[in-house]
């Protein structure tokens, strides 16, 4: 192996990690925040991207059906867990979020999708027809369950992620997708040239990072989010809403997941099932760092990324293996560490 | 035999029946033999995470170790089936043992999200490499002939695998009528709980986590001969995930909804894969959308599953708590301290504890003599249960001492603890809710039994069994409960439920009793029946510490007092001496100025 692939091996690493590492911070911050491990943050990156790639082919991404059905097993959990509280405010803001809000979004693709609108019109589609579902997949399916255990939540989010599958298969279709990269640019530095996607994966994940970074330090609403993970109970005396709490976790756990699928579709095929080991790359590295820490879990996708990405050039055939591998040895140091009792609630 | 056991052995008998039904379709009988080898997996969970609280998402990865291991043995080496089995078994438990090693431990959610990594590794692993035949798989694989018999026609196979079957019913049930059984349901009362009784609870979650991968192993190897050829697909994650499903729909916590379960799934699997594909006008693995949004169903509305329903539906009360039937024998005499011995029992010095910057306990120095009750009281947040945990393990001290028995305690885990004699109840009662009284009582016995998990499934404990449940239906009696045996623990009221930790307590035979407000919650005709148990226990020798906020019941009942207040001894002394003590006064109704 010479220099030169070396760095083209480095470099397709940090691009993946990148990808990772968001969704990596996305895991820590619904886990931190709502007990819910969220395996099917993968289907969030394969539905963004597909739904990109069928917009640009000047089709409706099938997405918007899983949007309209979603919305109404939401509105219908929310009503059903509200009955007895049920005033005239909360049927209407249920009916415009989980009935009005899908309907208008299904009406605005159906209607631009085969004029094949610019580029960045297209990804804001994707968003707008992704990004509702993670708020209807709290509201339908963990909403109900929120005094679960750990566990019964986990048997849950893995549940909904084989369904997910298997409705992305149905409307998507079996055949893989890559997108138009977002960016052109190349950079050259000497030896070591840069693709603009690269660049645009790698600007975009800095600047969610640092966004998420002020987002929690700066604002209420992320200061809230940091007290309901810290102590759930404490937050709820003190007026932060669980409720708010959770949706809020999950509809920023679905932009991160929408935007790592469009940001990642141009440089690899994206197929119905693919987001899955995406997520769960990220997955490992949020374990690593605990579930709970940031920066460890930043780190820790680094990390995985670059592995990733020498194991494929070396052993292609079990680049996976090795890559879910790594958790092993982290797995072992932590049971090494961790051997004081204690009760689980 | 009891009602289960007969309709067990009806079902059992009605279902080998079914070959021998003139007409009877031969996919029939293929779908009855992929039912029982499903129902062998889903048995194992329900041991795993029904009784032991342990999820898995890689069972499937167990099936397929199983499966892999004789198809290269039998093809490759030219093994006989027969010859393959124990390879499979052994393999797969040891490699269970040791990703059990790595992960049990820690808590709850690691254990599923690394099997999940795993199953997907064994997918790729077994994909990519031509050891493997990648994913074209291995074939050819020769059928399971025993003595001459050959094991390849439907009915013969399904034969088989419900004899199997049915074997595993019984070692399961066994088992968990059994010692070992006992340690892996007490995990569910909370894991400090069964420590302070002696139970390695590590040890129970693996051997939990082992049995069950042995089960699947087992199934795994019956698939290869049953199909002939294997490939990745069957064990994969989604597949573990039916297994799961499985499990859940049946009712995780019984035997009998494993088995429901198994059929249930397999039944309508087997219909969607005709019905959905037809519908949708593509072919795919539709089903898992229909069983992927029925286990959350299930998880939202009825978490305890089908078979509970189902028994209600017959018409029959949950199952009766299992217990052995055999009359009490006379209770030995408990072993207290050494009679003579002058030492005392329990030597507590400049015991130190601190959380962050918080002392909770402060240079605490006291002891217990045998044969004396002395009292630890003192205001909330004085630091005494903190003590408890400081002085039977459960908590690291930060300094001083704790002499028991001549041995120095500190930095012993609980586990070590217990067999010295030192046995403790809980302020918040710690029992195993959906287990019987008595057997809730034996697990104080626990470490006056040696029995493992195999004599346990083979019933080769019986002899020890009878001892055991005859130390806990003594103990039982002692705290004047012996009629509450067969009862639900967490179907008793509080009071009685905190008699039946201290007869738990008592099961261990201890020479020192730490109660931890063993009062509370009890009326006044109680709290006199329990002083009076007691004096009893004190009579014979054992020495007891307690806790309690009733203060005419401690003045009564103990020698001597030691008062906290703010992690620090604030008096010493016998009950009259304490009670006029102007220190302590103020530190109850603060200071009358």
């Amino acid at each position: 192996m010479d220099l030169s692939i070396f760095v083209i091996l480095f470099q397709d690493g940090v691009v993946s990690a990148a990808i990772y590492a968001l969704l990596a911070l996305a895991m820590v911050l619904v886990f931190t925040v709502t007990r819910v491990i969220f395996v099917p943050i993968g289907e969030f990156v394969s539905f963004g991207a597909l739904s990109l790639a069928a917009l640009e082919l000047g089709r409706a991404p099938g997405t918007v059906w899983l949007l309209l059905l979603f919305g109404l097993a939401s509105g219908i959990v929310t009503l059903w867990s509200e009955r007895r509280v049920l005033t005239a405010r909360i049927w209407l803001r249920t009916l415009a979020e989980t009935v009005v809000l899908p309907v208008a979004v299904a009406a605005l693709v159906l209607l631009l999708a085969p004029h094949r609108p610019s580029q960045w019109l297209q990804v804001l589609l994707a968003l707008a027809v992704t990004v509702p579902l993670g708020l209807f997949l709290y509201g339908a399916v963990y909403r109900p369950l929120a005094q679960a255990s750990v566990l019964v939540l986990l048997i849950v989010s893995v549940a909904l992620h084989i369904a997910l599958v298997g409705l992305g298969l149905i409307f998507f279709g079996a055949e893989g997708s890559r997108t138009a990269p977002l960016s052109q640019v190349s950079l050259t530095l000497g030896d070591l040239s840069l693709s603009g996607q690269a660049l645009a994966v790698l600007v975009v994940t800095a600047v969610l990072i640092a966004g998420l970074y002020l987002f929690f330090g700066r604002t209420l609403i992320g200061k809230a989010l940091q007290a309901t993970a810290v102590n759930r109970l404490g937050a709820q005396l003190v007026g932060i809403s669980p409720l708010f709490s959770g949706r809020f976790a999950f509809g920023l756990a679905a932009l991160i997941g929408t935007a790592g699928g469009i940001l990642i579709s141009p440089l690899t095929t994206i197929y119905y099932d693919t987001g899955f080991i995406i997520g769960l790359k990220g997955f490992v590295a949020a374990i690593i760092g605990g579930l709970v820490s940031y920066p460890v879990a930043a780190g820790a996708a680094l990390l995985v990324g670059i592995i990733e990405s020498f194991a494929s050039f070396f052993a292609s055939e079990l680049k996976e293996v090795i890559v879910f591998m790594i958790i092993v040895p982290i797995l072992f140091v932590r049971s090494r560490r961790s051997l004081v009792l204690e009760d689980e609630e | 035999m009891r009602s289960t056991q007969v309709a067990a052995l009806l079902a059992f008998a009605l279902a080998a029946l079914l070959p021998m039904l003139p007409g009877v379709p031969a996919y029939w009988l293929t779908l009855g033999s992929l039912i029982g080898l499903s129902a062998m997996v889903a048995l194992g969970i329900v041991v795993l995470t029904g009784v032991a609280g342990v999820v898995s998402f890689g069972q499937a990865m167990f099936v397929g170790f199983g499966a892999y291991t004789t198809a290269i043995l039998t093809t490759r080496y030219g093994w006989p089936p027969l010859a393959t089995l124990p390879v499979a078994v052994l393999l797969t438990g040891l490699l269970a043992w040791g990703i059990g090693a790595i992960t049990l431990r820690l808590k709850g959610h690691y254990l599923p999200v690394a099997t999940i990594a795993w199953n997907i590794s064994f997918f790729y692993l077994t994909g990519g490499l031509d050891a493997f035949g990648r994913f074209d798989g291995i074939s050819g694989i020769p059928p399971i002939t025993i003595a001459g018999l050959s094991f390849a026609g439907g009915a013969s196979f399904y034969l088989l695998t419900l004899a199997i079957l049915a074997l595993m019913v019984v070692a399961t049930a066994n088992l968990l009528d059994s010692r070992a059984g006992r340690a892996i349901r007490a995990l569910r009362g909370g894991v400090l709980a069964a420590e302070s009784f002696g139970i390695d609870t590590g040890r129970a979650r693996i051997l939990a986590f082992v049995y069950a991968a042995v089960l699947a192993a087992i199934s795994g190897w019956l698939y290869a001969h049953f199909q002939r050829a294997i490939n990745p697909t069957p064990f994969s994650v989604t597949v573990s995930i039916d297994y799961l499903l499985m499990a859940v729909a049946g009712g995780v916590g019984q035997i009998g909804g494993a088995l429901v379960g198994a059929g249930l799934v397999t039944l309508v699997r087997d219909k969607l894969q005709d019905v959905l594909p037809a519908l949708l006008g593509t072919a795919g693995n539709f089903e898992s959308i229909v069983f992927g949004f029925a286990l959350i169903l299930i998880l939202q509305f009825a978490p305890e599953g089908l078979w509970p329903h189902l028994r209600r539906w017959v018409g029959r009360r949950p199952e009766a708590p299992a217990g052995s039937p055999v009359a009490a024998a006379p209770s030995p005499p408990p072993a207290g301290a050494p009679a003579g011995a002058p030492a005392p029992l329990l030597s507590v010095v400049h015991l130190r504890k601190t959380f962050g910057g918080l002392v909770a306990v402060d240079d605490l120095t006291f002891r217990v003599g045998a044969g004396e009750i002395v009292g630890l009281i003192g205001p909330n947040g004085a630091g005494k249960s903190t003590s408890f945990n400081l002085i039977t393990g459960m908590l690291p001290a930060n300094g001083g001492s704790i002499g028991f028995r001549g041995e120095e305690l500190r930095g012993w885990p609980a586990r070590r603890i217990a067999p010295l004699g030192l046995a403790r109840t809980f302020q918040h009662v710690k029992l195993v809710d959906g287990m019987s009284v008595l057997d809730n009582v034996a697990i104080g016995a626990h470490l006056h039994g040696r029995a493992g998990p195999v004599a346990g499934a083979l019933r080769l404990d019986r002899a020890e069994e009878a001892r055991l449940f005859a130390r806990a239906r003594a103990a039982l009696a002692r705290v004047g409960l012996p009629g509450a045996g067969d009862t639900v623990a967490g179907e008793l009221p509080l009071g009685q439920q905190r008699l039946v930790e201290i007869a738990r307590a008592l099961a261990l035979e201890p020479a020192l009793l730490l109660l931890d407000e063993p009062a509370a919650g009890l009326r006044h005709a109680e709290k006199q029946a329990l002083a009076g148990l007691l004096r009893a226990v004190r009579a014979s020798g054992v020495g007891v510490l307690l806790v309690e906020h009733d203060m005419d019941f401690v003045m009564e009942l103990t020698d001597r007092l030691v008062v906290m207040n703010f992690g620090a001894e604030l008096a010493q002394g016998r009950p009259a001496e304490i009670q006029a003590n102007p220190a302590v006064v103020e530190a109850y109704l603060g200071s009358a100025a």
